[in-house]
């Protein structure tokens, strides 16, 4: 059954390696297969046969041995934000060119030690810097899904575009993300999979190159909730290298998918009823909501009065940060260095180097980052941003008080567009894909991406749930009663 | 709030990243263009509320103040642009 094993699901795939009726290595194959023939779709930015094959032999020693955790001999794709020993992991900026880590990030060791393979490192936006992967020094990653009747190059979003294009194109069974700002949900949205963030702190940061630290939160991209349940218990754990990461005991997260929300109540925020929403995302959050009324749950309507700042806080916080965590980019202990010219300093190396290896993205957002943190803007900008968030974090909080267990809502403001469709526009344009998810990062909630339709085009639609902090167990089961009742199902068709 | 030209060459300068002379004015464009939109934070009504220092309520973790890593030399230049005789090297800082 080794033909077309690529496109089986994670936890398929488990139940067919654990009878043996597929090895390891033929998955691995298979999957090597597609990637390679998946060029088109540059969701790859350095590949890794050598390794994957290595741990796939690794994994069917395991198998036949017995007793093989979920995960052993299931190939994936990594993120290239991950630091990963002695592969390239540049988070898709020249600045990194080179850069092969001498250690393992917390969750790429952990999978390994449940016996993942590796097929390669995915596409990004630059360090997370991006909702539509166009700012990656590896050129744009390309979305498996067209318009009907239409070959436009679509965005499979961002940050994590090519995760995003990997999964829904079946270059690998599942994918690693990270989301700052909806970098796992916004792609997951626009290329019809699951993508989950994880409550901050659930999942280790360590070795994860930082965007803004306070956000940052690794997570699963995955073609199922179930299978998402699998990569979720082994990506998280407390860790002692990273300090914000808590200790709390991992539940079994596939057992919680008993698809019973009877009883359970679901908040309907008035507040993401945008104005200009396209009629066809209302439609599919009506439909959503009914579908969960359908399964017994119980639906209110609630609101969270300081959504729409959520985005201007978002806006100061994550490039404050940023500022910060990227000085570190200096030409001096990794990564590119500029050529200098003659009498040229420390200075210059240092504004050479930086202006040569950040794209214009980045650049923009470190130079926001300094002016909101430079000496008198401080409190009139940085101050009052996290001031908004802890009033937009105490929204969520009343509502959860109040009885609600999860928290509907549209995933992305639109369907995905086209590849430089948005070039021209203002960059504050492109900060609007993450309108529904921003919140959830300000919120440090665990949030979930689910894909619920197509829309008139043929692009699919996906709708978010948001859960109580640490609940991500109670979260994937509605979220599993949602892709139970939606019944998705539909595929890009192939052409790449 | 607006970022002017002289404003967006001083934050240049401080984020150490070198901007040309003609990209400037674009630049202080694109900044102010970000301000404003973050200018909507105005309209908060913030009295009382102390700034978000962490999103989870819990107290960080402390560990035992002993030495757990190290003897890594080589490890930790491998990555450098230029390392000599086990050390970072850089343009003259000090003349």
């Amino acid at each position: 059954m080794s033909a077309g094993a690529n496109t089986l699901t994670v936890a398929a795939a488990r139940d067919a390696l654990r009878k043996r009726e597929l090895s390891a290595v033929d998955l691995t194959m298979a999957c090597l297969t597609a990637m390679d023939a998946g060029d088109g779709l540059n969701a790859f930015a350095h590949k890794t046969p050598e390794i994957a094959l290595a741990q796939a032999r690794a994994a069917d020693a395991r198998l036949a041995a017995g007793a093989a955790p979920d995960l052993c001999g299931i190939p994936l794709g990594i993120k290239d934000l991950f630091c990963t020993r002695g592969v390239a992991s540049q988070a898709a900026s020249n600045i990194l060119r080179g850069f092969r880590p001498e250690y393992e990030s917390t969750v790429t060791a952990q999978l390994f030690a449940a016996g993942a393979v590796m097929l390669g490192k995915l596409n990004m936006d630059e360090f997370a810097m991006g909702s539509s992967n166009e700012t990656s020094c590896y050129g744009d990653a390309v979305n498996p899904w067209r318009r009907a009747g239409d070959d436009t190059a679509l965005t499979p979003g961002g940050s994590s575009g090519g995760s995003a294009s990997a999964v829904a194109a079946d270059l690998c069974l599942a994918a690693t993300g990270t989301d700052t700002g909806g970098s796992i949900r916004q792609p997951a949205a626009f290329t019809g999979i699951v993508g989950i963030k994880p409550t901050y702190g659930r999942v280790s940061r360590w070795g994860i190159i930082a965007f803004a630290s306070s956000l940052d939160q690794a997570g699963p991209m995955t073609k199922t909730v179930r299978d998402a349940t699998l990569l979720l218990g082994a990506m998280a754990g407390h860790d002692p290298k990273d300090s914000t990461s808590a200790d709390l005991p991992v539940p079994d997260f596939e057992a919680a998918l008993t698809g019973d929300i009877r009883g359970k109540t679901i908040g309907i925020p008035r507040e993401y009823r945008m104005d200009g929403m396209p009629a066809e995302i209302e439609a599919l959050w009506v439909h959503g909501t009914a579908m969960l009324k359908d399964a017994g749950a119980r639906i209110v309507d609630i609101s969270l009065p300081h959504t729409k700042y959520a985005l201007p806080a978002y806006y100061v916080i994550a490039p404050a940060e940023a500022s910060s965590n990227l000085a570190r980019y200096d030409g001096v202990r990794y990564g590119h260095r500029a050529k200098l010219a003659q009498g040229d300093g420390i200075t210059e190396m240092y504004e050479k180097t930086r202006a040569e290896g950040f794209g214009k993205e980045v650049q923009r957002r470190v130079m926001i980052g300094t002016y909101v943190l430079s000496a008198g803007f401080y409190d009139a900008y940085y101050n009052r941003a996290r001031k908004v968030r802890a009033l937009i974090k105490r929204d969520f909080d009343l509502a959860f008080a109040a009885g609600v267990d999860a928290i509907l809502t549209p995933a992305t403001p639109s369907s995905a567009f086209g590849l430089g469709e948005m070039a021209h526009a203002d960059p504050v344009e492109m900060y609007l894909n993450d309108v529904f998810t921003v919140t959830v990062n300000l919120a440090g909630l665990p949030g979930i991406a689910v894909p619920v339709g197509l829309d008139a085009k043929g692009l699919p639609l996906g709708l978010q749930l948001i859960g109580k902090p640490w609940q991500e167990a109670d979260l994937l089961n509605h979220a599993y009663v949602l892709e139970q009742a939606a019944g998705f199902v539909a595929k890009a068709p192939k052409w790449w | 709030m607006s970022i002017d030209i002289e404003t967006a060459r001083r934050v240049a300068k401080l984020a150490r990243i070198r901007v040309d002379e003609a990209d400037l004015p674009a630049l202080a464009g694109e900044l102010s263009g970000i301000l404003r939109f973050m200018e909507q934070l105005n309209e908060v009504d913030v009295t009382g509320t102390e700034p978000m220092t962490s999103v989870t309520p819990m107290r960080l973790k402390r560990r035992a103040d002993v030495v757990t890593d190290g003897n890594i030399q080589g490890a930790i230049l491998k990555n450098a642009p230029d390392a000599r005789e086990g050390f970072f090297a850089v343009p003259k800082v000090v003349e």
